[in-house]
């Protein structure tokens, strides 16, 4: 390398652009060695070597295994990259958006509104006529996540927002008013529910990926996979709307639809996680400042990395809850959040000046 | 040609702009000058699209609220009279934003030429949040230069739309802005700023607009324009308009005889 840029004069030392997008292979490599990891571990030392190995001399795999493997492992496995990938997509995008660090769905009240969501959806679900309910199905309560998230993030970026600007400490303060009032009309509506609708809420304010099944995947999956789908063609219109909105359109961005894109991806991702996996707090800001940190603050090839890197990072966090006190577990969000408030405070230390009290 | 007829923006309930009828021609320098609150900006800010407006706004023929914010980016480019950049993008970066997707293979050539225009070419790898005013008020002429490179594309001249360019510049970083101005408009494109130092003004402006509550209050060029008359009335103090060597080159100076006198 120092030898070619010394050859060609004005060859440039790597841009940081490039060596983000080199980034994107090794953070898909480092999720797959996780979810290898992960299959491995848990409370039936089960090994996966062993499984190969039973596989490659021909054996059909014991009841218990299989079991272990396809219908606990797997699922949630798979739960874990695809919430890791929606917070951590949802955190980067809505940082863009708001154009500050500090956004987080879950700090800023989307994910309570979410939460509301779900739990009107898992409560009053059984007042819908039969009909629409079989329609609906599984797809009701993540459904239901998402439109309580869309709604809430609207209203966050109505009050926050004037002219084009965002006022940091309006949006956080919206966000602490926007959790107490989900709360409140969450804990009403707790008080009407039964008790089988009483064990499904208990896992929300924890978080936990302990209720995975396929069931809630399919139902989840298509919703979070088109949200960071949709949030990674948002690449340059993020990186425009980051010079100020006026300047996004005066280099050629359609601020109103770009923004309203974006809103949607992140309801949805984070909306959709909410639903499954209850309130898992911090990936969606640590990752992407982590990101930043390392290969700069660009778009285009920071939504992919926050999604690969999210996808690794809870399914790692699963997996010391699940092992750290075995044979019981910790729920997952106890894990991100003592990981991720030391580096939300860090954030706020550093940018004492932007928080415009 | 940037042709504006009968351009009326309300603010807020408020009236900015009340029938404002101004043209300029690509080739040329056209300044914009008026008194705090005549609506200078918000005039600039309508041109360029940012504003809901009543009336007619044509940039080289086209009715600009026809115009795609795609179409808009490529036939001019806008510096804001102030940026603030929300992440730790380098100089590099910043003016890499502002392309056009089909530029990447000339980007880099592109934005280096673009930061030495300004001065800043060795500054391509340094974080723009760590850079003086003015010296991101550069970066941010860089980008827009970068934008619209070739004044003229495909025989039709681009637009560089400038709100107080020098407004943090020392001197002489204000006379090479209004330098790249010039050659711009030079090369065929249309030059329109909004400027604040009337002397600077009269050096530089091929055509002279005084904006005066809203409505133009004169327009032609700088002799035209700024006659002690014209402008002590726009401003609404007195002011002499004095001839000094190079001959034909108006200044200002504030008329302060009033005060001195006491």
């Amino acid at each position: 390398m120092v030898a070619l840029s010394d050859v060609l004069p004005g060859t440039r030392p790597p841009r940081r652009l490039d060596r983000a997008r080199r980034l994107h292979l090794l953070l898909a490599l480092l999720v797959v060695l996780v979810s290898l990891a992960s299959l491995t571990v848990g409370a039936t030392g089960l090994s996966l070597g062993d499984v190969l190995a039973k596989g490659l001399r021909g054996d059909a795999l014991s009841r218990t295994e299989s079991v272990v493997l396809l219908d606990i492992r797997l699922p949630r496995l798979a739960m874990g990259l695809l919430v890791g990938a929606a917070l951590a997509t949802s955190g980067a995008v809505m940082q863009g958006l708001f154009r500050n660090p500090l956004a987080d769905p879950g700090i800023v009240g989307v994910t309570a509104g979410g939460m509301l969501g779900a739990i009107l959806a898992i409560v009053l679900g059984g007042l819908l006529p039969a009909a629409l309910r079989a329609l609906t199905g599984a797809y009701l309560v993540p459904c239901a996540a998402f439109v309580a998230s869309w709604a809430t993030t609207i209203l966050l970026y109505r009050v926050s927002t004037r002219a084009g600007r965002t006022s940091v400490a309006t949006m956080l303060l919206a966000g602490i008013a926007l959790t107490a009032l989900a709360g409140a009309l969450a804990g009403v509506l707790i008080y009407k529910a039964d008790d089988q609708q009483l064990r499904d809420l208990t896992f929300w304010n924890m978080g936990s990926l302990a209720g995975a099944n396929w069931a809630k995947l399919t139902a989840a999956a298509p919703i979070i996979l088109t949200a960071i789908a949709g949030a990674l063609c948002l690449g340059r219109g993020l990186n425009g709307l980051a010079l100020g909105e006026a300047t996004a359109h005066h280099i050629g961005i359609p601020v109103q639809r770009m923004k309203n894109a974006a809103i949607l991806c992140v309801a949805a991702a984070s909306g959709a996680a909410v639903a499954i996996s209850g309130g898992i707090g911090f990936v969606g800001i640590v990752v992407p400042h982590l990101l930043r940190l390392a290969t700069g603050p660009d778009h285009r090839a920071l939504l992919l990395n926050s999604a690969l890197l999210g996808a690794a990072l809870l399914v790692g966090a699963d997996m010391i809850a699940r092992v750290i006190i075995t044979p019981a577990e910790l729920p997952i969000g106890i894990v991100t959040a003592v990981l991720g408030a030391p580096v939300f405070l860090w954030i706020l230390l550093r940018q004492r000046g932007v928080v415009d009290l | 040609m940037l042709d504006v007829q009968n351009l009326r923006v309300s603010l807020g309930g408020k009236t900015i702009l009340d029938g404002l009828t101004l043209t300029a021609r690509p080739g040329q320098i056209t300044c914009i000058v008026g008194p705090n609150g005549s609506g200078k900006t918000t005039c600039l800010r309508a041109i360029t699209g940012d504003l809901p407006f009543a009336g007619r706004i044509a940039l080289g023929g086209q009715d600009i609220a026809r115009l795609s914010p795609r179409e808009l980016a490529a036939l001019r480019g806008v510096l804001p009279q102030a940026s603030t950049l929300a992440f730790p993008f380098t100089v590099a970066e910043v003016v890499q934003i502002g392309l056009h997707r089909g530029t990447s293979g000339a980007q880099s050539e592109r934005i280096r030429a673009a930061l030495g225009r300004v001065d800043l070419g060795a500054y391509a790898d340094r974080s723009y949040q760590e850079l003086s005013g003015g010296e991101q008020q550069r970066v941010q002429l860089a980008r827009v230069l970068a934008q619209v490179w070739e004044p003229v594309a495909d025989g039709v001249p681009r637009w560089l739309f400038l709100d107080e360019p020098v407004s943090s510049l020392d001197i002489a970083h204000q006379l090479q802005v209004m330098r790249i101005a010039r050659d711009f408009a030079s090369a065929g494109g249309g030059v329109v700023a909004v400027m604040h130092d009337l002397n600077l003004t009269a050096i530089c402006a091929d055509k002279v607009i005084l904006l005066a509550a809203g409505a133009c209050h004169a327009q032609g060029t700088p002799g035209d324009v700024m006659t002690s008359d014209i402008l002590s009335r726009a401003y609404g103090c007195a002011l002499h308009v004095g001839q000094i060597p190079p001959p034909g080159t108006p200044f200002v100076l504030p008329h302060l005889a009033a005060l001195a006198a006491e």
